[in-house]
């Protein structure tokens, strides 16, 4: 039962990522692709209705996480203090400025709101990866289940480590990178020409980020916690995940290049997925790693929540998902046409 | 209690936050209501002007819904920051009731507001009413899973207790159906469609006064008074009294407290004013109602009360003065708004309304009274429920997250109130540009 509430977790946090992630994305290249207030409209206009839809992936992967394991919601989201506020106060810039933007005909309110949207949507995404980064390498989980970190200290992974080190900053610039590129195939998938062109570009360009990021970021994480291969040396389902990712770092380069905008979208939403899916894979059955002692380490043993409650949520969660699906089939159905200039939308 | 503790900025911080998250979805909520009676009537009748008046306040619920998720979301995410020891201790009862309502509410609002507020042509008429009633549909139920959650701090039911200390869901029903829960959601939804009606009544007033908008002034006017009368009444009877007989039946302290009762008495009186001295243990000036307390909780003029002088001094709320006053402002502001609207309604009734200039400034007055009832209603459960955060199981002060420093909860706390006043100043901005431009704009708007 535990099991299966650690791969709807990690699922639902895949989910938020390759949904929101196009959102943050957008906002990181905005700048670039949208030239004018009114091609940074047409951006806008492109997440304006599934944005908050999007970020509820979040909310309802945390709600889920405090369910299913609170020692782990306690330990990770207050020893995660400072930068987990930080990341809170972005969300609220980042949701205020799609909104409110398009409600004052004014060229330097555009401008700020632009500016926020484009500021916000960039250290997102570096957080969110950095904070991967730190669960990865590990916290110093003491006895009581507890830890605090500070934002940073010697920048080494060894030793009292700081939530920034070489290590997180690395995983927080692949995120960066993977999110702004996930983000122009979005673009270039609902927006029409000039944007689409140059979403495509800059796709071109961050595939060969994305690609080096992923041979350097996998060499630094079995260097800084080589315990990561124990699953996938073992003989059975461990060569399918790093399969599934080449296979969509070659989609993503194959299908842009043919100009079939969804298959490449497609394709970036399942690296993402493989990349994620490759560390919940790799972490299974810890939680949250203590570099203190192993034995101070939140497994899925020490922290799920009663069996009654985890076995009632089942049913509901279950019921939430599909209703879930189904308005975003309905909701993303609404507005599949891309965006234009013409088009009706308030954004 | 140290004042400058630690758990003293995780106290501060979670209800400054709290108390700002929720001037925004009483409005949410109450209109929410409101659209869908208006879209209905528009619906059944084919009256534009209900239409028109719809797609207005559409635009003022669109700005508010977007305040409200913003600060909405570090809530979420504030139980694990600030009160880590609650929720390892909590989380196997209360994780059910919060992560339903992201599967149940979140989704169901987040996905059918954008079509609401920008699908009109595309999904007809039928299909636009459809969408309000989703949209309403999600506000609420969100507000049953957060209201069922505070519940089950004020009364905590359906668990069993482990080894460990934590506590674990029992039975699923019974968390859901919690008594204190069922009247706890009926006093705050009423609380809400308050809000709506009060505010939606007050820029109707504005429109007359100020004689722009005239037709649909007194559409709003007329809304707004009947709805707001209506769950005025509902307010005090049953809602507000089914509260505080739940109160007087489990948290006696509470009531003594709320009630700055400090003596035990049969016939206990009920106050209307006066200040509580706690270094005398008396209330200075009262101006009081012999027997209404009593017969207010026991049904029985001579019933015997119990007064804070029965419980002992560590079982007290922390801060008695305040939650007595905001008691006091609760019901007292209840009470003015209901003398308000139903002598409103008598007005309207009689075709009088819209001509009676001193009852517009009164109704446009009104416009604050619900935000801070709301608030000072919130504020008597939450400090009525201390010392404990978790009433008779866990106290506030074992709550908090035991890592957190004094001087970190301060640094988010004032980054919090910057960023807050930010907001509030753009959102005053936007919702005075729209309430300028009236409700004509907003239709023209919408046809683009
Ligand atoms: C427009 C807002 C409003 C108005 C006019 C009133 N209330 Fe209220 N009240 C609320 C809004 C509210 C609330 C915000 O919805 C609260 C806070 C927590 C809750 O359950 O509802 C609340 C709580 C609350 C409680 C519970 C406090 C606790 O849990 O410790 C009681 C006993 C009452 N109310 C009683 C009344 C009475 C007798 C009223 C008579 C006029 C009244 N309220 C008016
Ligand atoms: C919007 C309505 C609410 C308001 C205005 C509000 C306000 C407050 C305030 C002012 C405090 C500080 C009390 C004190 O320190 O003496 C507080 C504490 C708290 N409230 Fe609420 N609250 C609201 C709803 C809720 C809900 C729905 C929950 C639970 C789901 C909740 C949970 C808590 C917790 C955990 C604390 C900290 C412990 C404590 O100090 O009591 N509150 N709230
Ligand atoms: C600790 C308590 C609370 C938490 C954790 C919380 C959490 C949230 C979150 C995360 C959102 C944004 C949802 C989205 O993205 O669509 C939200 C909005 C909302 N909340 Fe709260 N909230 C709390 C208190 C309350 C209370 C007390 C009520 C009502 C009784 C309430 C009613 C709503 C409603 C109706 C919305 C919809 C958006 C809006 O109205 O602006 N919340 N809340």
């Amino acid at each position: 039962m535990a099991t299966l509430w650690f791969a709807i977790v990690a699922l639902m946090l895949v989910i938020y990522t390759v949904l929101d992630g196009f959102d943050l994305g957008a906002g990181t290249v905005h700048w670039l692709v949208g030239r004018t207030p009114e091609e940074r409209r047409l951006v806008l206009r492109s997440i304006g209705p599934v944005w908050d839809g999007n970020e509820v992936w979040l909310l309802a992967a945390g709600g889920t996480l405090y369910f299913a394991f609170p020692p782990l919601y306690a330990a990770s989201f207050s020893g995660f203090y400072l930068p987990l506020i930080m990341v809170l106060w972005l969300l609220m810039l980042r949701g205020i400025s799609i909104e409110i933007r398009a409600h004052v005909d004014e060229p330097i309110w555009y401008a700020f709101y632009d500016f926020l949207f484009a500021l916000s949507g960039a250290l997102l995404s570096i957080f969110l990866g950095a904070a991967l980064g730190n669960v990865i390498r590990g916290v110093p989980l003491n006895g009581d289940g507890y830890f605090f970190l500070p934002l940073w200290t010697t920048f080494r992974v060894t030793g009292s480590v700081g939530i920034l080190d070489w290590y997180t900053v690395l995983v927080g610039v692949m995120s960066f990178v993977t999110l702004a590129s996930h983000g122009a195939y979005w673009l270039a998938l609902k927006t029409e020409e000039p944007l689409r062109g140059r979403a495509r570009q800059i796709a071109a360009v961050l595939w060969w980020a994305v690609a080096l990021l992923t041979v350097v970021g996998l060499v630094a994480t079995v260097w800084v916690r080589p315990a990561v291969l124990d699953h996938y040396s073992r003989p059975g389902a461990g060569w399918l995940i790093p399969a599934l990712v080449v296979a969509a770092l070659a989609g993503m380069a194959f299908y842009r290049a043919r100009g079939r905008d969804l298959a490449a979208f497609l394709a970036s939403s399942l690296y993402i997925a493989g990349m994620l899916g490759g560390v919940a894979f790799a972490m299974y059955p810890t939680l949250l790693a203590s570099n203190i002692d192993p034995s101070f380490s939140l497994t899925l043993a020490n922290s799920a929540a009663g069996a009654y409650g985890l076995r009632v949520g089942i049913m509901w969660w279950v019921v939430g998902v599909l209703l879930a699906a189904g308005y975003f089939t309905y909701v993303y159905w609404s507005f599949r046409s891309r965006v234009s200039a013409s088009g009706e939308g308030v954004y | 209690m140290n004042l400058f503790d630690a758990a003293f900025w995780s106290r501060f911080q979670f209800g400054f936050t709290l108390t700002y998250h929720y001037l925004f979805p009483q409005l949410t909520m109450g209109l929410a209501l409101l659209l869908v009676v208006m879209k209905g009537i528009a619906l059944r009748t084919g009256d534009r002007r209900y239409d028109e008046a719809a797609r207005f306040w559409g635009r003022i619920f669109g700005i508010n819904f977007a305040f409200g998720v913003v600060t909405g979301i570090p809530m979420e995410f504030q139980f694990g920051t600030n009160w880590a020891a609650f929720s390892k201790f909590a989380g196997g009862v209360i994780g059910q009731t919060l992560a339903m309502e992201g599967m149940f509410a979140f989704f169901l609002e987040s996905s059918f507001l954008g079509l609401f507020l920008y699908g009109e042509r595309r999904l007809g008429r039928v299909g636009h009413w459809v969408s309000s009633l989703l949209v309403f549909l999600g506000s609420w139920l969100s507000g049953y899973f957060i209201v069922a959650t505070d519940a089950w701090m004020q009364h905590p039911v359906a668990y069993t207790t482990l080894p460990d200390g934590s506590v674990q869901l029992s039975s699923f029903r019974a968390l859901l159906t919690n008594p204190w829960a069922l009247w706890q959601y009926a006093h705050t939804m009423s609380g809400a469609a308050i809000t709506g009606a009060v505010v939606m009544a007050g820029v109707g007033a504005f429109y007359l006064l100020t004689g722009r908008a005239v037709e649909h002034g007194r559409l709003f006017l007329k809304v707004g008074v009947i709805a707001g009368c209506l769950f005025s009444l509902l307010q005090l009877f049953p809602t507000g009294d089914g509260q505080g007989r739940l109160i007087a039946e489990h948290q006696p302290t509470t009531l003594a407290a709320m009630e700055a009762l400090f003596n035990t008495a049969p016939g206990a009186p009920l106050v209307l004013i006066g200040q509580p001295n706690m270094a005398e243990r008396q209330l200075d000036n009262p101006i009081l109602v012999p027997g209404v307390l009593s017969f207010l909780t026991y049904r029985r003029w001579g019933a015997t009360v119990q007064g804070l002088d029965a419980f002992p001094p560590s079982s007290w709320p922390d801060n008695i003065p305040l939650l007595y006053y905001a008691y006091h402002i609760m019901v007292g502001l209840g009470t003015i708004m209901l003398a308000v609207l139903l002598v409103a309604v008598f007005l309207l009734w009689r075709g009088a309304l819209a001509r009676t200039r001193w009852m517009l400034w009164l109704l446009m007055l009104l416009i604050p009274f619900p935000y801070i009832a709301n608030t000072a209603g919130w504020m008597t459960a939450e400090i009525g429920r201390q010392p404990w955060v978790v009433y008779g199981l866990m106290r506030t002060a074992q709550g908090f997250s035991p890592e957190v420093s004094a001087g970190n909860g301060l640094f988010t706390l004032l980054g919090f109130m910057g960023m807050y006043t930010v907001l509030t100043v753009v959102f005053l901005f936007l919702v005075r540009r729209e309430i300028e431009h009236g409700p004509a704009a907003a239709s023209t708007a919408a046809a683009h």
